[in-house]
């Protein structure tokens, strides 16, 4: 129902867009043991991984197979070559995630035949999974690279390593559920999925599983890559799960993908924030496991609605202007317009089939210069840590939401699924508009403060 | 300027580089012709250094060419400060799709110029290339050049992809554009004979105000800042300076070495971290320009600093006696947060010295003593095994190696780039100070190293 516009101008300002190798790597990064590697020269790395550890504040695995002029021109075979050997004796990883860059892609490299000819060079190095994906700079945005990550995951791991060591014949798991998580979900939420599906009796093998590796938690020793993750194992036995469940709307090519590859049924669930789509998803666990919802979930349903009740005061009628990506933004909106605030502005960084469907007016594929025009006159604003300097022009409070937000802590267990984590974010955001109320209440002068984005 | 081969020979092989002193003309040392290595390159690339270098100039926009990858993950996340206009925190790139790559981006260059200068009237514009634009032989000049005559601004093409080399080669990318197209183009209004510039200070968490009060007080004058907190206007009127003042990195020596060449400014290398260093970089100054007078008053400001300094401290430099640390930078800053920990009396056991020239590892070497390790290459493991062999205390280091620390519970104090306090100057010491008693006698240390009480035995 909406209408997509994209502004005709030749200059992105102050983008909202990241690149896909950023989003591929997230996705890497849940697994266990990886080392995600950019085809391409140090800079792409080096930028990605400042990024990631001012978000996650956790040190992060990424290589670069170190493209220079002279590469560039010759080819990138011997850098690909030369960066797996180099990270197999430095540090010992058991998948390697090959992520192609703009310099390559634009280069042509063809990363099959790249790794064609270093697996036959090196057939003692072939029980290390190498999961390439295509993930060009000049096209799409850190959902879609995230996505075709999974997909490369999902369409290489199970069956490529089944082969490999031969262990194809797991026993058949009646229990065992694929769970497909989007870019829209931080480890938190990995988190509280998994707890919800695991009370259903179901055994899920998550794919990326954030919440063993980005989640903040102190482990014994130094690794150089991820010290949890979805395992070499889980990916392996995946070919014995009876259903997938894929989270977010741009999971959906993955789990056709294992329907096609592996003969497992589907079913896409776009949210899992809000009254309804917990419900969905709940009654959804119900059929496959059957059994009904556990004790604790009927009471945090009832602890929601409760809060739904104090909370709707300050949310009816409220305008707020969203910077989110694609599935993040969808989900962002249904739940606001379920509590009766309105959508003021949608601002999103690539193109999406979920766009249309949603009940707003228009969504723009477009920079923060853009929502900065059509953020004016909202109450709230919700987008990354980069809004916050708007926030500030306009005086116009921000609830941080996306990557990356680095001047906030614990991203790696804010939670905003389930009945609970849908209750903290309405109290989170519902504390933003009171304070808005009680500030700009009629007996205190409410003078907008001087902008001052120097300190952004 | 072009790219060339030649070009880029010549920065790496700058002839005032420390790195090739040693040497003949054509054995370059290897931390400059270093190639960064397939699967262990840690480093950020020409571009970055390009735009740390130039980025600070700040009443000027910053134009990235290329796809999303390289502005996207990077804008406005640059740490320094401005003192009024704030449009180098603004991000700008031409963000090229499919279609640019192949069939060229200089029109939608050319277009995004316009629009910048259209919309937000910057002073100048800089318009940095990148690894795909370089690839695809987009004519920056031309387009440069052709958009300057159309908006009457100056919009300066800055060679930068970043496969040409590490983030210090494109630092002194940086500096040749500015030598290039930028200095000695336009005049102050007044001159003094106690005008210098300042090369290579960043004001990285407002560093440079700590240390401009003390000039003025001495009544020097700061005619450009290049860059920290700079002004477009500021460093085209550069070219009258009776002095260059080097701050603590080689990253800019061509642009100091070039001025001297062309408009006969000598230069000095100075560093603004802990006492010593400070105090010497106020006197070579008197000392350089300045008459007896400015050399006494010098005096007198550092005789009073010392005093004020030296209280404050008290308090600091018992808690903070004997502890041991290990140092990890880039290197170039190695010997002067080295000689401020020995101000506060600490005891460094080991630093990096990867990209430190010759004449750097000896100045390590005595400020070290003879326990002292120097490691040349560094990952996290190598750090975390210093650490253990030498049993320090804590690490400094850049921020990327934050969580190697504290994951392995040890404190930690960020010194590069993206930190938020300033430690340069009188001031910054005891900012150092502060902050370094903060990490080290931390509550959380013991806590964290605790065994749960099922876990004692
Ligand atoms: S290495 Fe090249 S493509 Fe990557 S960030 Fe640097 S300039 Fe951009």
């Amino acid at each position: 129902m909406a209408t997509i516009t994209t502004p005709t101008k030749s200059v992105a300002v102050n983008p909202l867009k990241q690149s896909q190798p950023l989003g591929a790597a997230i996705a890497f990064l849940g697994l266990k043991g990886v080392m995600p590697l950019f085809h391409g020269s140090q800079g792409c790395t080096a930028f990605a991984k400042v990024v990631l550890v001012r978000h996650f504040r956790e040190a992060i695995p990424l290589a670069t197979t170190a493209m220079t002029e002279v590469s560039t021109i010759l080819g990138g075979e011997d850098n690909v070559g030369a960066a797996i050997l180099t990270l197999v004796e430095k540090a010992q990883p058991e998948i390697i995630g090959l992520c192609t860059t703009g310099l390559t892609e634009t280069r042509g490299d063809d990363m099959e035949r790249i790794l064609k000819s270093f697996r036959e060079e090196h057939p003692e190095l072939n029980h290390l999974p190498i999961v390439s994906v295509a993930t060009p700079d000049f096209k799409g945005a850190l959902q879609d690279g995230y996505a075709a990550a999974v997909e490369s995951i999902v369409s290489t791991l199970p069956t490529i390593t089944a082969t490999i060591t031969a262990k194809s014949s797991i026993e058949p798991s009646p229990n065992q559920v694929v769970i497909l998580v989007s870019a829209a979900f931080g480890p938190g939420d990995v988190q509280e999925i998994k707890e919800i599906v695991s009370a259903f009796g179901l055994s899920p093998i998550v794919i990326p599983d954030l919440s063993l590796s980005l989640d903040g938690h102190l482990g014994d020793t130094y690794s150089a890559v991820t010290a949890g993750g979805t395992t070499l194992e889980q990916l392996q036995s995946v070919g014995n799960s009876v259903f997938t469940i894929a989270l977010g709307d741009s999971m959906r090519r993955a789990a056709e993908i294992l329907q096609k590859q592996l003969g497992i049924p589907y079913e896409v669930f776009p949210h899992l924030t809000g009254l309804r789509a917990v419900d969905e998803f709940l009654q959804a666990l119900m059929d496959l496991s059957g059994l009904s919802v556990p004790q604790p979930y009927l009471h945090q349903r009832r602890q929601l609605q409760d809060a739904m009740l104090d909370t709707h005061f300050f949310f009816g009628r409220k305008r707020v202007a969203l910077a989110l990506e694609p599935d993040l933004l969808a989900t962002i909106t249904q739940w606001l317009l379920s509590m009766g605030a309105e959508i003021h502005a949608a601002v999103t960084t690539t193109k999406s089939p979920l766009l249309q469907t949603l009940p707003i007016e228009t969504v723009v594929i477009g920079d923060l210069e853009d929502f900065e025009q059509l953020a004016v006159g909202a109450d709230l604003l919700i987008g990354n840590s980069n809004v916050a300097p708007i926030a500030r022009r306009l005086n116009i409070p921000l609830y941080r939401l996306g990557f990356p937000v680095f001047d906030r802590l614990g991203n790696g267990q804010k939670c905003t699924v389930g009945y609970r984590g849908t209750t903290q974010l309405l109290f989170e955001v519902g504390n933003l508009f009171l304070e808005q109320e009680e500030s700009h209440g009629p007996t205190i002068s409410s003078a907008p403060q001087h902008s001052n984005s120097q300190k952004a | 300027m072009k790219l060339t081969q030649g070009k880029i020979n010549e920065l790496l092989s700058e002839s005032a580089c420390e790195h090739n002193h040693k040497k003949d003309h054509q054995g370059k040392h290897k931390s400059c012709k270093q190639q960064a290595q397939p699967g262990a390159a840690q480093g950020g690339c020409a571009f970055d250094g390009a735009m740390i270098a130039l980025v600070p100039i700040a009443d000027a926009a910053h134009l990235v060419h290329g796809p999303i990858a390289c502005a996207g993950n990077s804008w406005g996340s640059r740490g320094s400060l401005s003192s009024g206009p704030t449009i180098h925190k603004m991000g700008f790139t031409t963000d090229l799709n499919e279609n640019d790559v192949i069939f060229g981006g200089e029109k939608r260059l050319y277009k995004a110029i316009l629009e910048i200068h259209q919309r937000y009237q910057p002073a100048a514009i800089f318009v940095y290339s990148t690894c795909v634009t370089a690839l695809i032989g987009d004519d920056l000049n031309a387009v440069c050049q052709k958009a300057a005559e159309k908006t009457e601004t100056p919009v300066i093409p800055v060679h930068s992809p970043g496969f040409v080399g590490s983030k210090n080669l494109g630092n002194r990318l940086g500096g040749e554009a500015l030598l290039e197209y930028v200095v000695g183009t336009r005049e102050p209004e007044v001159t003094t004979p106690y005008d210098i510039n300042l090369i290579g200070e960043y004001n990285i968490a407002g560093e440079l105000w700590n240390v401009l009060p003390l000039f003025k007080q001495l009544g020097i004058r700061v005619l450009a800042q290049i860059t920290g907190d700079g002004r477009y206007h500021d460093i085209a009127c550069a070219h009258r300076a009776k002095l260059n003042v080097m701050i603590c990195s080689k990253a800019l020596i061509n642009m100091a070495r070039k001025m001297e060449e062309r408009y006969g400014i000598p230069y000095i290398e100075e560093s603004f971290y802990g006492v010593e260093d400070m105090n010497h970089c106020l006197r070579n100054i008197a000392k350089t320009i300045g008459d007896q007078d400015l050399q006494q008053r010098v005096e007198q400001l550092i005789a009073a600093e010392m005093d004020q300094l030296n209280q404050a401290l008290v308090p600091y430099r018992q808690r903070l006696k004997g502890k041991r640390i290990v140092l990890y930078t880039g290197g170039v800053k190695s010997w002067s947060i080295i000689s401020a920990a020995k101000d506060l009396g600490m005891e460094v056991c080991a630093t990096s010295t990867k990209k430190s020239t010759e004449e750097d590892k000896a100045r390590i070497r005595s400020l070290l003593g003879k326990d002292g390790i120097m490691m040349e290459k560094g990952n996290a493991q190598e750090l975390l095994r210093v650490i253990d062999q030498t049993k320090a205390d804590m690490l400094i280091a850049g921020g990327r190696n934050q969580y190697t620390a504290l994951k392995a519970r040890i404190p930690f104090l960020d010194i590069n780039q993206e930190r938020h306090h300033p430690y340069a100057g009188y001031q910054g010491l005891i900012e150092m100070a502060r902050e370094l008693d903060e990490a080290l006698y931390s509550p959380v240390w013991q806590q964290v190293r605790q065994l749960a009480p099922w876990e004692v035995s």
